[in-house]
């Protein structure tokens, strides 16, 4: 099998402005809704308390509103989890309110909804019965934390975008250049920025999982980014009379095929854990979707036509290669200005 | 020239060997097992409780996989569940034969370990710990106030202060001054000896002196290395103290770790009730023995018909109290003896006097302090204040009868029940600082498996649709991607379980997506020795050159990627951390797994042929990819 039968190098960089342009709309878009609608952030950031349960039949989301807003706990949210037969309900934090009582009270009022009563004769964990002495609904999972948490791991997050970004960039201006460094930053933090401004619209639950993903998106995507330079690097050292479009379009060109079948995989991957992983990954693996089109689409487009309106040129990748062609018997070989 | 010498290929061999090792304890799942640890402070479970084990079930004729001791707890294993629970109810009639029912010395609860054979454990290859997303169970992160251990040592401090004062007949009134102590001496001579006698006694303080008006001012604080040593020290009491509690909820492996300078993690797998893990947790108690005041003030204060004496402190009395010394009682200020000087208490029965008595012991500090303090008031009573939330009660009022030291007793409790209760209370009092829950999480154990469910067939579903794309487009070369996938997933697994991680459903997912971006690699290097075919050289140079070049990217685009992971190990925590250890060793394992061992199978298979006329590799298309005006790369330039 071949996929890929490119007769001549596809002028890439003759629509770059087109591509640019379309990206940079996305961008605005992306801002616009991150700026008005903002993100869903989970309650690991927020702080708070989750329930989650599971009905022996479908839940009526309605109706448990009406029976979790009666415990006076303010702006609570009710939510399908996964199946119908799921629930998460979500108190915020509030002054006055014990934050370590709010998993027993909903899940009490929950029992009591279905008219039954919570037992704890089995040690590990609290059940509720019915008259029939069956479970109308169990308890999966709770979670609870205080908002200093939430404010650290805000912080902390922050830190460690900022820390992928300087380390990329070191380490790009080291192993190329300076302008391919702030190209791929560029390029691949408007990803970071359209995956947000995703979350931003859908509202989306942004926790630290998604976190995770859009962070690993950026190492990732930025791979892509280095394998399309490493090429350019390679064809301006190999075929010297193009011109630097020409370098950058045969580099795109020759390395399409690996970009799109990599990618390919990486998302066969992905598109598994959001078809097996279930509502916990769901959201993560979203994010990696998007990122990974994104991704293509940026180092692809973007990068290297960033890097092309820096002015990259032959002498700025391989400088190495031209010192040794200097003559030790020439006397004036050192002077450099 | 694609050929690797001996020692490379037996590197490869034993690759996967090691992996294969390491990896395969995570497969057998757990075994019924029976764990004896300890239920008191005093009792001391070692090798020899190992033995005592093994003879109990001998002469009961049970035959156990194997017993062992490790860590602070024996574990016995069994084929099934029904020698389980017999073995258990053995084994807890043998070790607490005649112990008090209500507190034996041993906990015997039903526990799972690995069902892999015994000696892979002794070669350190175990299964990975699964996290609370993957086995159900409590996971508490508790937030230690270290400026309360600090405002209780510098209260002590100003205690110690006085009474050493005192002792050496120096005259002076002592004052806690924010976290320092403070006092004023009428002339110079008199403060130099103060502070010299204060050196000597509490070498972790710095004593300054300095003129203030006529008189000279002396403070102190404690050294900036003693503060953060006892800010250590404070959180390595509670963890201690967090630890017994723990234990009398019999739970299996409870893991109980300090984050950061200032939190403490506990998790207890397999319990879902919060409420009651938070009761056994969230205690924050506090202790503190103190003189009772006996005066007409103070009884009127008590009673609530005056005010508090100065220097007292007024405290509501716990109900079985209460019903013997009314509803209030009003202490000294002063502080005798604290919960960090309570080594120990148990209840007991006097066979002398007929009655439950409540035994206790306190280190040399508290018993020095005790000593002197009893000494001087003998017949006049002394209180126990428990503090919970900052808020004090008195849970026990007891007359002097002697000078008390070390070991003493507290007697005239109602009955056994208030005595052990009594106990329980003064025990739980040894916090060094009050604690609170700052995150909690509960996860059902239907939960878990239903996540590990989902997390396995991820990666497994993952890894077939990319099996069977890289078989079909790169024939050959596609099987020997996978196969260096495959072992790629072999390494990874098994350095996790060599460092023994707490495997998450994050970390299943780093796993998978780590699988995901290595075949990256294999993509380059198959895509590569395609265009050096199409390209017109020889498959051996086409390999050979496939391989060379790929390598360079190969290595950039790992380290950006690893870039990305390391910020996440440094900046992350909980489950972003396990994500990104995962995913930083996978990047490790990828480069090892996609470069040196699918070249060593490449080799293995072409290498030794010498007229190689084709590889399988899939369809080479020979249109050509037309470089721009120049059609032939410039040879010259290379």
């Amino acid at each position: 099998m071949e996929f890929f039968r490119i007769r001549r190098d596809i002028p890439f960089m003759r629509h770059a402005l087109v591509f640019n342009i379309i990206s940079a709309l996305t961008f605005v878009a992306a801002v616009f809704f991150l700026v008005t609608r903002g993100l869903n952030f989970s309650i690991e950031f927020t702080g708070g308390t989750a329930v989650e349960a599971t009905y022996a039949q479908s839940a009526n989301l309605e109706r448990l509103r009406g029976v979790v807003g009666g415990l006076g706990y303010g702006d609570v949210q009710v939510q399908n989890y996964g199946t119908s037969h799921d629930v998460i309900i979500r108190v915020p934090t509030k002054a006055g309110i014990d934050q370590k009582k709010v998993p027993d009270r909903v899940f009490g009022a929950l029992c009591a909804a279905e008219s039954g009563t919570v037992s704890t004769a089995d040690a590990s964990r609290p059940t509720c019965l019915n008259a029939a002495k069956a479970e109308p609904v169990v308890m999966k999972r709770s979670e609870l934390v205080g908002p200093s948490v939430g404010d650290e791991l805000m912080r902390n997050g922050a830190y460690a975008m900022i820390s992928v970004v300087i380390g990329i960039m070191l380490y790009l201006a080291f192993r190329f250049e300076w302008k391919f460094s702030i190209a791929a930053i560029v390029a691949n933090l408007h990803d970071v920025v359209i995956i947000l401004g995703f979350f931003a619209f859908f509202q989306w639950e942004f926790g630290l999982s998604v976190l995770a993903g859009v962070l690993a998106v950026l190492g990732y995507s930025v791979n892509e980014s280095v394998v399309i330079f490493d090429r350019i690097r390679e064809t301006f050292r190999v075929l010297r009379k193009l011109s630097t479009m020409q370098v950058i379009d045969h580099a795109i060109t020759s390395t399409i095929s690996r970009t799109i079948i990599t990618h390919f995989c990486t998302q066969m991957m992905v598109l598994s854990m959001l078809i097996f992983g279930g509502p916990t990954l769901h959201y993560f693996a979203m994010a990696l979707t998007i990122g990974i089109c994104f991704g293509i689409y940026s180092s692809v487009f973007v990068a290297a036509a960033i890097a092309m309106w820096l002015g990259v040129k032959r002498e700025d990748l391989i400088r190495t290669g031209s010192k040794s062609e200097i003559d030790p018997n020439d006397p004036n070989a050192g002077a450099v200005v | 020239m694609n050929r690797y010498p001996v020692w490379k290929f037996v590197l490869m061999v034993l690759a996967v060997l090691i992996g294969a090792l390491y990896t395969v304890p995570n497969l057998y799942g757990d075994a019924p097992a029976v764990q004896v640890s300890a239920a008191k402070l005093t009792t001391k479970v070692g090798a020899d409780t190992a033995t005592q084990v093994q003879q109990l079930l001998t002469a009961a004729s049970i035959t156990p996989d194997y017993v062992t001791f490790e860590g602070t707890s024996v574990h016995v294993r069994f084929a099934n569940p029904d020698l389980q629970i017999h073995a258990r109810d053995v084994i807890n009639a043998g070790l607490n034969a005649g112990a008090d029912k209500d507190s034996p010395p041993y906990s015997v609860s039903l526990a799972l370990v690995p069902r892999a054979p015994h000696w892979m454990a002794s070669l350190r290859a175990m299964p990975m710990y699964l996290g609370l997303d993957l086995r159900g169970g409590v996971h508490f992160l508790l937030q230690v106030d270290l400026k309360a251990a600090l405002d209780k040592k510098t209260d002590g401090l100003v205690g110690d202060t006085r009474s050493l004062l005192r002792e050496k007949q120096l005259r002076t009134s002592v004052a806690r001054d924010g976290n320092a102590v403070s006092m004023t001496f009428h002339d110079a001579a008199t403060a130099t000896q103060a502070v010299n006698a204060l050196t000597d006694a509490f070498p972790d303080v710095q004593w300054t002196q300095a003129p203030d008006g006529t008189d000279v001012r002396v403070s102190g604080a404690l050294k900036p290395a003693a503060l953060v040593k006892e800010q250590e020290a404070a959180i390595k009491q509670n963890m201690t103290t967090l630890g017994n509690r723990v234990a009398g909820l019999g739970t299996s492996e409870p893991v109980i770790q300090q984050q950061g300078p200032d939190r403490i993690v506990v998790e207890l797998p397999g319990i879902q009730d919060t409420a009651k893990a938070q009761e056994l947790l969230g205690r924050t108690a506090t202790l503190e023995f103190r003189l009772v005041d006996p005066s007409a003030e103070a009884n009127a204060a008590a009673d609530g018909t005056g005010p508090v004496p100065f220097g007292d402190d007024r405290f509501e009395n716990a109900p079985d109290v209460g019903t013997r010394h009314g509803s209030f009682t009003v202490v000294r200020k002063d502080v005798i003896a604290s919960g960090d000087d309570l080594t120990d208490a148990q209840a007991n029965f006097d066979q002398q006097n007929q009655g439950s008595i409540v035994r206790v012991t306190l280190n040399s500090k508290g018993a020095a302090s005790m000593k002197n303090v009893s000494g001087q008031n003998v017949g006049k009573p002394m209180s126990v204040i428990l503090f919970e939330k900052n808020k004090g009660q008195v849970i026990n009022v007891a007359t002097i009868q002697s000078e008390l030291g070390e070991h003493f007793q507290i007697s005239g409790i109602g009955n056994s029940e208030q005595a052990s209760e009594l106990a329980l209370l003064l025990r739980s009092g040894a916090l060094a600082a009050p604690m609170e829950i700052i995150e909690q999480t509960a996860i059902g154990p239907s939960l878990g498996a239903d996540n590990i469910a989902k997390g396995l067939h991820s990666v497994a579903w993952g890894f077939v649709a990319i099996l069977v794309f890289m078989c079909a487009y790169y024939l050959l070369f596609g099987v020997i991607s996978t196969l260096s996938l495959g072992v790629n997933l072999l390494l990874l697994v098994a350095v996790l379980s060599l460092i023994q991680t707490t495997l998450t459903l994050p970390g299943i997912a780093a796993i998978a997506l780590t699988l995901g971006m290595a075949i990256d690699a294999n993509v380059l290097v198959n895509e590569r020795i395609r265009e050096e075919l199409r390209g017109g050289s020889a498959p051996q140079t086409a390999i050979a050159a496939g391989y060379e070049r790929a390598w360079a990217t190969i290595l950039d685009s790992n380290i950006t990627t690893l870039i990305a992971g390391l910020s996440l190990l440094a900046f992350g925590s909980g489950a972003i951390r396990g994500f990104a250890i995962v995913h930083c060793l996978g990047i490790l394992t990828s480069m090892f797994s996609a470069v040196f061992f699918s070249r060593g199978l490449v080799n293995l298979w072409y290498g030794r042929q010498k007229k190689l006329k084709s590889v399988l590799i899939g369809q080479v298309w020979k249109g050509g990819a037309k470089p721009g005006a120049s059609a032939q790369p410039d040879e010259a330039a290379r």
